[in-house]
Formats: structure tokens, C-alpha cells, sequence
């Protein structure tokens, strides 16, 4: 059903110099800290990591909750700010698929697409034949998916020992982490363009409006990279 | 209160899992030499870009804390760290967490 071998292949993903335990081990030990202070019990944060596994609509919902805000509140603003999965997984998927392959490999894998894990697989995808690549996914999936599951538990369990300073020392490997990554992946003009003129608008969009300003500066930024690189011959 | 916060993860992480489902759906009929796809590819990395220097520069949470300038500094020593070790991810992540919870300790 799985070929172990790339599954392993991939899951082997979170050892070494790239590794991104990490970065994802410190955003999930804060958010399992978040949420034992928001009131939940440890079987709920495991729940709520393994269900959502999404940094920013794990904060969301914290936040929402904070607020006490109604459950279609909560579901429009998580959909919001993760509806960048939506891009990420038609810029992953057509890479992974492969005739052989049964569908509900894609309908269920989609649920471990976050920052980390897309960014090392599009990392790695090449070295990989196209027919076992979904497997080699599953593989990333399911070892960063185990680690934000792991880190949340430390997080619950440490929350005491964990004060500002510390918190604002793992608030800040996550997009040092993702920074590097990009800059890494930065190998063709179209996404060196994409990911410079990204992270110029999203910021510069926040003046207008916070909530749309990721959305709306990254649309414009790619589709405006997206030109020139075709003009260009990519 | 138990329910309540049950009924708020599955929610939370339906409204994460549409996304990510209809992604899917769209890549079905989306082929890897299109241009469809490189759109969809920049669309995606300049996304992330944006999402990552956002929450630099505006942060939400405690490194809302420290000031602006500690925080590109140490944005940028990090990414010299990562260039210098050769494109190694460990050290600029390790260098940056604990540069920063030193700042925000003694300033």
C-alpha cells in the first residue's frame, strides 16, 4: 500500500542539517503551552495539533477563543489566514501524483501540507521517481507531524518553565527557519522574484489591512513574478 | 466548556482542511509543465514570503516585545550564520533563539 522504503526515505527528513525538528519543536512546545493556559487539558492540545496542524490556525483559535468569539468567526478567520495551504498544495500535488497511485493518497497526505514539511519537499521531490514521490511524502508528513504532535506535550507539560524570555526566544526560530529555507530555494528567477516582492508587499499591505495583507500582497507579488519569469523564458 | 473547546478544534481544523483538500481537487486537473502550475508555484512561494517577513516585522505575540532593530539584526546574523555554515539550518535557528531571549533578558 505504502512502499516503506521511500516512506522511510522521507521520514528521515527530520535528521540532519536541514532538519526542521528544530523550528517546528519550538513553535508547538509554545503552543502547547498556549493552550494549557487557555484551558485545555493535554488530550485536548494533542486533539487540537493532530486535527489542525497549522501554526497560524492553531493561534487563531486561541486567540478567537480569548475573545470569545462565535464558532463561524472562528471558522471564517481560520480559513482566512490559512487559505495560503490552498496555493501551496496545487504547487505541490501535480509533482506527487502518479497513475498508479490510488487518490485517497493525496486527499489524506494533504493534511500534513505546512510550511516545513512543502518547503523540504520541494526541496527533495527530484531526487525521487515520480511514482514513488507520494510515498516519500507521506514519509515528510507523517515525521513532522509527530514532532509538532511531541512538541505540543513538552509545551503542555513544561508551561511552567517556560517564561517570557524563553517564549520569545522560540517565537523567533520558526521564521528564522523559514527564511533560510526560502532563501535556500531561491534556484529560478521566477521564484527568486516571488519570494523577494512576497516579502516585500505582505508587509507593506499591512498598512491597508491586517487580515488581508498576506493574501493580497503574496496574489499580487506572485502573479507579478509569475510575468516577468515567463517573459523571461522563466 | 469541554464540548465547547472539542467543537472549536474541529472547526478550526475543518476550516484548515478545506483549503487544503480543495487544493487537491484544483491539482487534479492541473499538470506540472502547465502555466497554471508555475503560477500556482509563485503564488505559493510569495505567500510564504510575505507570511514569514510579516510575522517579523509584525509579530502578534510575544515578539511583539522586543524592538524592531534587535529583531533585524538578529534576522540578519542569522541568515549570514546560514550562508556562512554553508547553508546549514540548525545554527542560525539555535543562534537566533538564544541571541534573542539574551537580549530580552539584560535590555
Amino acid at each position: 500500500m505504502i512502499n516503506s522504503k521511500f516512506f522511510f526515505k522521507g521520514f528521515k527528513s527530520i535528521k540532519g542539517v536541514g532538519s526542521p525538528a528544530i523550528a517546528l519543536g519550538a513553535s508547538f512546545i509554545a503552543i502547547g503551552a498556549l493552550l494549557k493556559n487557555l484551558g485545555f487539558s493535554v488530550q485536548e492540545s494533542i486533539f487540537s495539533t493532530f486535527m489542525i496542524y497549522a501554526l497560524p490556525g492553531s493561534l487563531v483559535m486561541a486567540e478567537s477563543m480569548l475573545i470569545g468569539a462565535s464558532l463561524v468567526n472562528i471558522f471564517l478567520a481560520v480559513w482566512l489566514v490559512n487559505a495560503r495551504l490552498y496555493p501551496m498544495t496545487v504547487a505541490l500535488m501535480p509533482l506527487l501524483m502518479h497513475k498508479d497511485q490510488p487518490r485517497w493518497k493525496y486527499y489524506l497526505s494533504c493534511h500534513f501540507i505546512a510550511v516545513s514539511s512543502w518547503l523540504i519537499v520541494k526541496d527533495n521531490y527530484e531526487l525521487i521517481e515520480k511514482e514513488n514521490r507520494i510515498d516519500f511524502w507521506i514519509g515528510i508528513g507523517t515525521a513532522t507531524w509527530s514532532v509538532a504532535i511531541f512538541s505540543t506535550v513538552i509545551g503542555y507539560i513544561a508551561s511552567d518553565f517556560l517564561n517570557k524570555d524563553i517564549l520569545i526566544g522560540l517565537a523567533i526560530i520558526n521564521p528564522i527557519y523559514f527564511t533560510c529555507m526560502m532563501l535556500g530555494a531561491m534556484k529560478t528567477i521566477q521564484i527568486s522574484l516571488s519570494v523577494v516582492f512576497g516579502a516585500i508587499l505582505g508587509p507593506a499591505f499591512y498598512f491597508f489591512s491586517p487580515e488581508w495583507c498576506i493574501l493580497f500582497g503574496g496574489f499580487i507579488a506572485g502573479t507579478v513574478a509569475f510575468l516577468i519569469g515567463e517573459r523571461n523564458g522563466q | 466548556m469541554a464540548n465547547n473547546i472539542l467543537i472549536v478544534i474541529l472547526v478550526t481544523s475543518f476550516a484548515t482542511y478545506l483549503s487544503r483538500f480543495l487544493g487537491v481537487v484544483s491539482a487534479e486537473k492541473i499538470k506540472e509543465t502547465s502555466k497554471m502550475f508555475r503560477w500556482f508555484n509563485c503564488l505559493a512561494y510569495s505567500t510564504l514570503a510575505a507570511l514569514i517577513t510579516r510575522i517579523v516585522i509584525f509579530p502578534s505575540g510575544s515578539l511583539n516585545e522586543i524592538d524592531y532593530s534587535i529583531r533585524f539584526t538578529v534576522v540578519v546574523l542569522s541568515i549570514a550564520i546560514f550562508f556562512i555554515t554553508k547553508k546549514n539550518l540548525v545554527y542560525p535557528t539555535l543562534f537566533s533563539a538564544i541571541i534573542l531571549s539574551v537580549f530580552s533578558s539584560y535590555l
